[in-house]
């Protein structure tokens, strides 16, 4: 118990570590940008004075260090600043747009994880059967197609026809059955796009441990096929398992930008990229951090999780 | 239904049309690559016929539009007639020609990219493990602290702060990509570092650029060329969809993900045009990765399916 404890907060640490490495990346890449913030802002016709009272406005008078200490400290307590197009609390714009997000993310997750588990179970189980070819080719197409691809034929699909709304709009004040209704079509793109890979691993994994020497002795016990892969094999299929999960889950953080855009979804990725096309570079450092740092606790979980499904990982270095 | 009629009749042209290209390889090639043209399998062949296709449709865009890229030829979202084949777009430029004019933009710039992402990421890796210590050690923990950030949102940050345009895009989309590359190039090449005939080299006192291009690059270049076709693959899907948010390649210049995101608008009216570029981008990657596939069978010299 001692050392699984040791283990968690080895790797807590690390991440708290990896974190501040992306944070001091992220602020730092702003430093990267040609001339300056305020001069930028306001366009070649600004006058010195104007430029001058910006800058002390925005603060950008005081060294890198300073500004990065004000931003970090504020990020901790929940203050994003303001942003620069709209001048508003970054905080509160971002306040139902982040639980929209991990609504959908949650959602999708909640269909793609049993999903492909079944699938690749399945898949392993009747290896080079025709299920298993043509399971195979329709990930290897679906991992191959762009999430908007995918989003406009269900859209064509089932939204034309008048099964789904093609547009999501959501209200606070929806029943949960309403909300999983609008948000259905969203929440099944991105369950395609990660279904496909995560049923391509555990196909692999569960594969890979086929050869094993116990799994032969279970096979010649006359185990039932199915309980062999489910009781021999899986147990310890599950550390890759989760890696694959946790890689694809984080996966969906980047999918989410894209089928936001697609079906107008009130959440993150949608304001993201409203905020790149304007330039709001405030707003933009605050939604990668969230991603970002959802990302690493996500493989901080992952690498955790495999690790107690395996003992044998906890004394390596 | 129409849908599943469609698939049905694309996999029905494309198997005995790959099963003829892999025959004809086989014939015309000179006798060493015959061989492995004559076994690869059906999927390969088809890969490699669209691969063909898409750079012939590319090289020969404008003999091949029937209008040009960017003119307004006539009224808006034109349904499909004689003269333009797919309709006309949102402004009445007309869809097949920006279409064909998008093979060459699109699949042009991704390949830019990649390229340079990998000049400068395999150059990078390979270095690092050369040198080791200090050196390899700073490059490496850089490179994790970059990757910790996935790559659509850090492309987006750095195209906020470098502002949208093709070679802001191209070098940051290369810029992120290479630090994909440098890891691999950089484990590839530490098996080959240690090798007795790279040390006999060092001995001799040759120079670093010549271990690198005359002693490693030789040795590492099979799996770089393989990792290189799924590079593409995730920079073209990366370049297609920033510019289907409106934040890559910028209008008037055809290209497939904004064509998509301009005439969307048609799709919830029962109209299959938008889908086409889509559908041109996936098809693409289906081929890649079927090729890549083929490539890994052959290099892992795996004979046994697992």
């Amino acid at each position: 118990m001692h050392l699984v404890l040791m283990m968690i907060l080895q790797r807590l640490a690390l991440g708290v570590l990896t974190l501040f490495v992306v944070s001091l990346v992220i602020f730092g890449a702003t430093e990267l940008l040609p001339g300056d913030l305020a001069s930028t802002l306001l366009g070649q016709s600004a006058t010195p004075e104007t430029v001058a009272a910006l800058r002390a406005q925005l603060g950008l008078d005081q060294p890198a260090p300073v500004r990065y200490w004000a931003w970090l400290t504020g990020v901790l307590q929940g203050d994003f600043g303001v942003s620069l197009a709209t001048r508003r609390p970054i905080a509160d714009m971002l306040a139902t747009r982040l639980g929209n997000t991990v609504f959908l993310a949650l959602y999708a997750a909640a269909i793609a994880v049993p999903l492909s588990l079944i699938l690749g179970v399945l898949a392993a189980l009747w290896r080079n059967s025709l299920f298993d070819r043509v399971a195979n080719a329709g990930a290897l197409s679906a991992i191959s197609f762009p999430e908007f691809f995918l989003a406009y034929i269900l859209i064509f699909l089932l939204a034309q026809s008048g099964y789904f709304p093609s547009m999501t709009r959501i209200s606070p004040n929806m029943s949960l059955g309403d909300k999983l209704y609008v948000t259905f079509l969203p929440a099944l793109t991105l369950t395609l796009v990660v279904t496909a890979h995560m049923m391509r691993m555990t196909r692999a994994a569960i594969i890979n441990l086929m050869a094993q020497p116990y799994i032969e002795m279970a096979r010649l016990k006359g185990l039932s096929p199915l309980r062999i892969v489910l009781r021999h094999a899986l147990p310890n299929a599950l550390a890759p398992i989760i890696n694959v999960i946790a890689i694809n889950l984080a996966y969906l953080i980047t999918g989410v930008v894209v089928v936001e855009v697609v079906f107008v979804y009130p959440g993150l990725g949608q304001l993201m990229v409203d905020s790149v096309s304007k330039r709001d570079i405030a707003v933009v450092q605050a939604i990668a951090l969230i991603f970002a740092s959802a990302y690493v606790l996500l493989n901080l979980t992952a690498d955790v999780l495999s690790t107690l499904t395996n003992p044998r990982l906890m004394r390596r270095k | 239904m129409g849908v599943v009629v469609f698939l049905i009749a694309f996999v029905a042209v494309s198997i005995p049309l790959s099963w003829a290209f892999r025959a004809a390889l086989a014939r015309l090639l000179p006798r060493d690559m015959a061989y492995a043209a004559g076994t690869m399998p059906l999927t390969a062949a088809f890969g490699l016929m669209v691969v063909g296709l898409y750079v012939f449709v590319a090289l020969f865009a404008p003999l091949l539009a029937p209008f040009p890229e960017r003119a307004v030829v006539g009224s808006q979202f034109q349904p499909w007639d004689s003269t333009h084949w797919l309709g006309t777009d949102r402004l009445g430029r007309d869809m097949l020609s920006r279409l064909i004019y998008g093979a060459r933009n699109t699949v042009g710039i991704a390949f830019a990219t990649t390229a340079l992402a990998f000049l400068v990421g395999s150059l990078l890796g390979i270095w690092a493990a050369l040198r080791g210590g200090w050196l390899d050690q700073g490059l490496s923990r850089f490179v994790d602290a970059l990757m910790a950030i996935p790559s659509l949102i850090f492309s987006l940050l750095l195209l906020t702060i470098f502002g949208t345009s093709v070679l802001t895009l191209i070098l940051v989309i290369a810029a992120v990509d290479a630090t994909r590359v440098y890891r691999i190039a950089r484990s590839v090449a530490q098996g080959v570092v240690v090798m007795d005939y790279v040390e006999a080299a060092r001995l001799r006192g040759e120079g670093t650029w010549y271990l690198i291009r005359r002693e490693i690059l030789p040795n590492a270049l099979a799996p770089l060329v393989a990792e290189f076709g799924l590079r593409f693959c995730f920079v073209f899907l990366t370049i297609s969809s920033l510019s289907f948010l409106g934040l890559g390649i910028q209008p008037p210049t055809a290209d497939w993900g904004s064509m998509v995101r301009d005439n969307a608008t048609l799709i919830t009216f029962g109209d299959v045009t938008p889908l086409l570029p889509a559908g041109a981008i996936a098809l693409l990657t289906v081929a890649v990765n079927f090729i890549v596939d083929w490539q890994l069978y052959r290099a892992s010299g795996l004979k046994e399916r697992i």
